[in-house]
């Protein structure tokens, strides 16, 4: 009786495994995490939108008609790092996620990095700036896809440098992010000739600019850089008008800025601005035709900011990289291994492609903000004004600190 | 040294919101005995109305009667809650208060922030204050400079309505013994609610005046809030004059701070309520209870 009731188990056993093995190979299931700041200062850019984003991919890839089942969770990490990695965490222990999308503010963003290195998960970021990501945090399991500081310093910086606005005073987010963006900007000023005569880090979140303005103010540079993101910079922009600065012959350089920040300044106080986005919903007819349906999904009608476009067209080259293998192996660095050997495509980035370290390259847009006179919807706020191709714009291999490509 | 008059001077004006906000909140302390929790979203929700008002393709109504018709908008909100809920914490412990109100806060900015996101609206300074003067050491913006002047005349004129007036002398006789002051013939429900409704609206003139120069956002409020609290505290809690002086105080020493040590300039607050409560639990200038 005994040996029989062993026999049966060892049986059962086995062909558990071989039942799981068989599933291991055509295992359709997927889970994705949409970590975002859902309820702060950077909600608006990404938030509810990058989980529609998410959504919008995963139907637009057609892959539920062809027997994959793919759910989508969404989280808040309220841009605290301990609760991102928290979250994250849990979605990989309990929940099972495959891959976490978004995470904007790279302090929570840089967190999340070693968590899902340490789950083999999939991390494609699309709020978070710091270049770090693809450069000296790099990791085999994440992909940096809409924007990073780099880019945003060797794009609006360098081309107010090369304008004659060679001395700089910067205002800077006091975290991750701003001293990503500072460094980045110097190092862009510095190489241009340029010189950056001083500075003052605010704490994230703050709703009075006027004695870091008046500040800069005092420093005479020419160009007051603002390394700083959402609420933070809108408030920066609308303040330093009314210190009439601007008109003292200063000029600011918005570094970062997006479509719901512009909308929230008003025409009226941001125009003649100049900065730098990715993606912009009024570009040609496959961006325009896109925002219009995620427009109609989002509950003040508006259109998808750059870096709810990149959770979009992320999510679609993963699950692209899913189906070329065949089904998901939840093995996270294989799949971004796979997603980085296939060019990228979709109708929001156009052609591009993921570098070894995992940076997305694609096309950067200078822009200048219309004046209200020029502006025909609610949402038509962009002039373009130069386009700088994504080798150019990105940081370039050989310069790059990462350890994966010393392989 | 020029630099420094003018931290000074910024200092003062984000003093003079502290001072308003502070204000309602230690006049609704004083004479309802609730920490009122929701007084940032009752900012908010003067902020937007002035929004509304202006942006109504109907109304169009500017700046200058906004600064009126809000604060009465809100008041009444206010008053409501004061009758649906509020009335019935009376003679509990504060912390039901402070709970209630809190949870009022959260429902309020949820909603909001459900309509109308989180990164905010425009709302331009009215036209007769655009522009600003040369002081040779600063910029001084003209609405900034108006802003200062109203709510200097806005604390004094509270402070004067209730240390100085029959009413005041009824409300705040009421507060002590309301049985015997009802004996009189007042109605001191009534006079309670409007206390309510006059610590609310203040916090609205509070948010349509800071609605040029901050964005109008859902939590514009709960950023603010805290700080005004720690306000309230170093002041003592529930003293009119405690409250306008350390609020105008506290905006300049946090304008210092952003100038010598700007990491430090949302802590400096918090360190300070630490310090006075150490000496004086009571705050600067409240009375033991």
């Amino acid at each position: 009786m005994k040996t029989k009731s062993i026999a049966s188990l060892l049986l059962t056993t086995a062909l558990t495994f071989a039942a799981t093995g068989a599933a291991f190979a055509q295992d359709k299931t997927v889970k994705i995490g949409a970590l975002s700041d859902q309820s702060g200062l950077y909600a608006d850019l990404g938030g509810p939108g990058s989980t529609l984003a998410a959504q919008m991919a995963v139907e637009d890839s057609g892959l539920a008609a062809k027997g994959w089942k793919i759910d989508i969770i969404s989280g808040d990490h309220q841009n605290k790092p301990d609760i991102g990695t928290a979250i994250a965490r849990q979605w990989f222990d309990v929940e099972k996620v495959d891959i976490i999308v978004d995470v904007p503010n790279s302090g929570v963003a840089l967190a999340v990095n070693n968590v899902i290195k340490e789950k083999n998960g999939v991390y494609i970021n699309s709020g978070a700036a710091t270049s770090d990501l693809s450069n000296a945090q790099c990791s085999p399991n994440t992909v940096h896809w809409t924007y990073d500081t780099y880019m945003l310093a060797h794009t609006t910086g360098q081309a107010l440098v090369k304008a004659g606005g060679d001395t700089w005073f910067f205002l800077t987010a006091d975290y991750a992010f701003g001293a990503a963006l500072e460094r980045d900007t110097s190092a862009v000023v510095t190489a241009n000739g340029g010189k950056v005569v001083g500075g003052v880090k605010h704490p994230l979140n703050t709703p009075d600019f006027s004695s870091f303005l008046l500040q800069a103010q005092a420093s005479k540079a020419k160009i007051i850089g603002l390394a700083n993101a959402g609420g933070d910079t809108t408030n920066t922009i609308k303040q330093a008008a009314e210190f009439g600065i601007g008109k003292g012959g200063q000029k600011l350089a918005a570094l970062l800025l997006f479509l719901t920040d512009v909308k929230a300044i008003g025409l009226e106080t941001a125009q003649g601005l100049n900065f730098t986005e990715t993606f912009y919903w009024d570009m040609n007819d496959q961006t325009r035709a896109f925002s219009k349906r995620f427009a109609a999904k989002m509950k003040n009608s508006a259109p998808p900011t750059m870096v709810q476009a990149g959770v979009y067209a992320g999510v679609r080259h993963y699950l692209k990289a899913l189906e070329a293998l065949g089904g998901n192996s939840h093995d996270g660095a294989k799949i971004v291994e796979k997603m980085k050997s296939m060019p990228t495509e979709d109708d929001l980035f156009g052609k591009g492609e993921i570098q070894p370290n995992g940076r997305t390259i694609h096309n950067a847009y200078l822009f200048e903000v219309k004046k209200p006179s020029e502006s025909k919807g609610p949402w038509d706020f962009y002039k373009l004004v130069g386009t700088v191709p994504g080798d150019q714009a990105f940081t370039p291999l050989s310069e790059s600190k990462c350890a994966l490509l010393k392989k | 040294m020029q630099a420094l008059y003018a931290q000074l001077l910024v200092g003062l004006i984000n003093g003079s919101f502290y001072a308003l906000l502070s204000l309602g909140l230690a006049v609704i302390f004083g004479m309802l005995n609730i920490i009122n929790f929701a007084h940032g979203a009752l900012y908010m929700m003067g902020a937007f109305v002035a929004y509304f008002l202006l942006n109504n393709d109907y109304l169009s109504i500017g700046y200058w009667p906004a600064l009126i018709i809000a604060p009465i908008v809100v008041g009444i909100f206010g008053m409501i809650l004061e009758r649906t809920m509020l009335q019935w914490l009376t003679g509990l412990d504060h912390l039901y208060g402070l709970l209630l109100t809190f949870g009022i806060a959260l429902i309020v900015q949820g909603v909001f922030q459900n309509y109308f996101g989180s990164s905010g609206l425009p709302y331009a300074i009215p036209d007769q204050l655009k522009g600003g003067m040369n002081l040779g050491f600063m910029f001084l913006p003209v609405y900034r400079g108006w802003v200062v002047v109203f709510s200097l005349i806005v604390c004094i004129a509270t402070w004067f309505l209730i240390e100085k007036t029959r009413l005041g002398a009824y409300l705040r006789a009421a507060t002590e013994n309301p049985t015997l002051v009802r004996a009189f013939g007042i109605n001191v429900p009534r006079m309670i609610t409007l206390t309510y409704g006059l610590g609310v609206g203040l916090a609205a003139l509070a948010g349509v005046l800071s609605a040029p120069i901050n964005q109008v956002r859902p939590l514009m409020g709960a950023d603010l809030i805290i700080v005004v609290f720690a306000v309230v505290v170093i002041g003592g809690m529930g003293s009119i004059m405690g409250s306008i002086i350390t609020g105008f105080a506290l905006g300049v020493i946090e304008g210092l701070t952003k100038y010598f040590y700007p990491e430090a300039s949302n802590t400096v607050v918090f360190v300070l309520m630490v310090l006075v409560l150490l000496v004086k639990p009571t705050g600067l200038t409240g009375r033991a209870a």
